[in-house]
């Protein structure tokens, strides 16, 4: 039953500190569920991110539910347990942002332009960009591009399609929800088992 | 017609919810047709504010705009409707994969799917970090905020928590000082 409590703890800290978007969210939600709890594994998270970003919604919501199922599921939990800790680290995720809004709606609108807040978030916008390096330098991990000496092949096909993805999303600005399908397809052909 | 108004942004938001494909900014022209030019909920110059309030707020992108406005139009029980309404086409459609994706985890076939899709992923993180230092206009003299940032997470493991909270910290006294 503690998994419940430490999922609500979990990501309540990350609703509150989770600054930059979906994506700055993502190296919290890494950090916490992959490193520190340990809930999923590298390759569970990564999974996860590619199916939130696939599917409709924000991000961060998507993969909040999908981490508090996959958690659950991965303790041994049945379905419908699972299924409580998803609603658990979904309604965890969006609690301290609706306490923060409602709040600056009723007295903080106008100290948003104030001097020291504008500081603060410009402290914040350069550490932010390093929270998704970290993220990114995280995920580069053994189980996501397998190593030269257990797979030489698929470490190389992996090698390529990261930066095929990388080129076709930055430089071609291919739409980011087919460049994950174009992969799927390449990962089809080239890395079937 | 309070009741019907409550529906109406539970509505308007869920539908919001479903379509934001990818998330982010990609929302916000649509956002902005629903509250702004369809059912005049807020003006456009308010909801301009609104849009960089809730940027630069921590939280879900949307979650933070839909409660916003819910609060707007009904106070917190209005926050409430807009914010149920925007997480719940998530939290169903992410319930339904998730319950099923573990059962097709081991197909062989989804199994060399995704090991093609997980470099993917990892160039996609890689992409927003570009486009945010871009954004943060990083210069000579801030380029190592976000390298030592990612160098005490990357190698010593140290929370993204701290980082932000000295990042914060850090921004305030600077603030102080060039005053």
């Amino acid at each position: 039953m503690m998994i419940y409590l430490n999922l609500f703890i979990t990501f309540f800290k990350i609703g509150l500190f989770g600054f930059g978007g979906g994506y700055g969210m993502l190296s919290l939600i890494q950090h916490e569920t992959v490193e520190r709890w340990q809930w999923l594994s590298s390759s569970d998270f990564t999974d996860i991110v590619a199916i939130s970003q696939m599917t409709p919604g924000p991000i961060g919501i998507n993969s909040a539910t999908y981490c508090g199922y996959t958690a659950c599921a991965n303790a041994g939990f049945s379905m419908p347990m699972s299924i409580l800790g998803s609603a658990t680290a979904t309604f965890a995720l969006v609690l301290p942002s609706l306490i923060l809004m409602i709040l600056i709606s009723k007295m903080f609108m106008r100290f948003m332009h104030h001097h020291s807040v504008e500081s603060v978030f410009r402290g914040l916008r350069p550490a932010v960009v390093g929270l998704l390096a970290a993220a990114t330098l995280l995920l580069c991990t053994s189980e996501n591009f397998s190593t030269p000496t257990e797979n030489l092949w698929q470490f190389c096909i992996s090698c390529f399609l990261f930066l095929a993805a990388f080129y076709g999303v930055k430089v071609v600005k291919i739409n980011p929800i087919r460049m994950i399908l174009y992969c799927a397809l390449a990962g089809l052909v080239l890395l079937y088992e | 017609m309070k009741n019907n108004i409550y529906w109406e942004s539970f509505k308007t938001f869920f539908k919001i919810g479903i379509f934001t494909l990818g998330g982010g900014y990609a929302m916000i022209p649509l956002i902005e047709e629903e509250v702004v030019n369809k059912h005049r909920w807020v003006e456009k110059d308010e909801m301009l504010d609104l849009i960089a309030i809730a940027q630069s707020c921590p939280g879900v992108f949307a979650i933070n705009i839909a409660t916003f406005i819910g609060y707007k139009l009904n106070k917190t029980r209005g926050a409430i409707a807009t914010t149920i309404g925007t997480a719940l086409p998530s939290f169903l459609i992410i319930l339904l994969i998730a319950i099923f994706f573990s059962q097709f985890k081991d197909n062989p076939y989804v199994a060399a799917m995704f090991r093609g899709i997980r470099p993917a992923v990892v160039a996609l993180i890689a992409v927003p970090t570009f486009n945010l230092g871009k954004r943060a206009q990083l210069n000579v003299w801030t380029i190592w905020i976000p390298v030592v940032s990612a160098l005490l997470i990357w190698l010593l493991g140290v929370s993204p928590i701290w980082i932000i909270i000295a990042a914060g910290i850090g921004g305030y006294i600077y603030g102080r000082i060039a005053k």
